[in-house]
């Protein structure tokens, strides 16, 4: 694939996640702190995310499959994973987070498996499109070109 | 207090080496701003405890004494800090949530204390809770960040970075402010024209709130000379409104 195509194409993702609500403007702050002397900083910050939430989402099952739910450890571990989610600016993570963290004030069990349902779902497709896009990236950079600026326009 | 003045101060921070200490249990979220800060011409060291914020300033821990005098550094301390005097922190920023230490205990324990007291504080918090933001300032915070922190809040942070630097620096000389036709801004000029010590007292007190959007509004209008990020427009074009409390209301009049 031409560099140009392969250009075009890493624009079109892009956009296309954050028209689906996938990312958020967070994402656009990232990519500014992103230069020259930090040329991997969004992956970095990512990647840090991604074993941030595996490890969350862990403890997140374990809490929740216990006889007795402590909503008191469940509750923290969600507020974390809102916050580095909304940091990195996976809207559709965040969003669920909120929903999930109202049914453990309800203490409500069955209401916050299915929260944990749908945060997995959000991150893993999050975490799906984001590796595309990195990889998408690497082709490019591979190719001996630039990583094309984010346009306005949407 | 023109806009001159804040230029030049503005030119003069940038030139400055500000050392901020950066406090958050969240990875993800320390490395934002480390990065954030580092992009802001700061230097920074990170810490992901409050705990770990008071080891690093020399402060020994008090146990359950309430004298203040418990978090003044330890002999051994006190003289590491005289001899590394790159330690010197302009600013400490901090979570507001963090396990054991919160941002709002730490706060507490640098006002505390003698020898930091006089470090601004900065907290940041996931969470819009107007009782929390007014507690946090009551208690001596300088400002209140709602995360994601972006680098236009950081851009409000180099008067209170200033503060300090010009303090240990011992400047003797500051440019006098001309008369401000601009009405709005004269809350804030008799703090400097007072000011005999070389400390720029640009902050009226905490309890305030009024002075406090002066003070957002004057800072806003430097940002908009300094900055150039011609991504700013994109950004602002995307992003939804973000409840904020009033006092980031940078829009509205005095």
């Amino acid at each position: 694939m031409e560099l140009v195509q392969m250009q075009k194409s890493l624009q079109d993702y892009t956009k296309s996640l954050f028209l689906d609500g996938v990312l958020d403007s967070q994402f656009l702050q990232l990519q500014q702190l992103q230069d020259e002397s930090n040329p991997d900083f969004v992956s970095q910050v990512v990647t840090l995310f991604f074993q941030d939430s595996d490890r969350i989402l862990n403890d997140l099952s374990l809490s929740l499959d216990q006889q007795v739910v402590d909503f008191k450890k469940v509750d923290p571990h969600v507020h974390q994973l809102k916050g580095s989610s909304s940091s990195i600016g996976a809207q559709r993570v965040k969003n669920a987070c909120v929903v999930f963290r109202s049914f453990c004030e309800q203490q409500n069990v069955e209401g916050c498996h299915r929260c944990l349902q749908q945060v997995k779902k959000e991150y893993y497709l999050v975490k799906n499109r984001l590796e595309t896009l990195f990889k998408l990236e690497q082709q490019i950079v591979a190719s001996g070109g630039m990583i094309p600026a984010m346009e306005l326009g949407f | 207090l023109d806009l001159q003045f804040l230029f030049a101060m503005g030119m003069a921070a940038a030139e400055c080496q500000f050392h901020v200490l950066a406090v958050d249990d969240s990875l993800v979220d320390r490395k934002l701003i480390e990065r954030l800060l580092q992009k802001s011409s700061c230097q920074v060291t990170t810490v992901d405890s409050g705990y770990k914020a008071l080891e690093f300033l020399g402060l020994r821990q008090g146990t359950e004494s309430n004298d203040p005098t418990a978090l003044s550094p330890s002999p051994q301390v006190r003289k590491s800090l005289l001899l590394s005097f790159e330690k010197e922190v302009n600013l400490i920023i901090t979570d507001y949530c963090m396990p054991g230490m919160t941002g709002y205990d730490l706060l507490k324990k640098l006002k505390e204390s003698p020898a930091f007291k006089n470090i601004p504080v900065v907290i940041m918090s996931s969470e819009n809770v107007p009782a929390r933001i007014s507690r946090c300032l009551e208690e001596g915070a300088e400002e209140f960040f709602l995360k994601p922190v972006r680098l236009a809040d950081l851009n409000k942070l180099k008067p209170h970075m200033m503060k300090t630097k010009l303090k240990n620096q011992k400047l003797e000389e500051i440019e006098t402010p001309s008369d401000d036709e601009n009405g709005t801004v004269a809350a804030v000029e008799p703090e400097i024209k007072d000011s005999v010590e070389m400390e720029i007292k640009m902050l009226p007190l905490q309890s305030e709130t009024e002075p406090k959007r002066v003070l957002l509004q004057v800072v806003q209008q430097e940002e908009q000379m300094l900055s150039n990020n011609k991504r700013k427009s994109m950004e602002e074009g995307l992003s939804t409104d973000r409840p904020r409390p009033r006092l980031e209301g940078i829009a509205t009049a005095v």
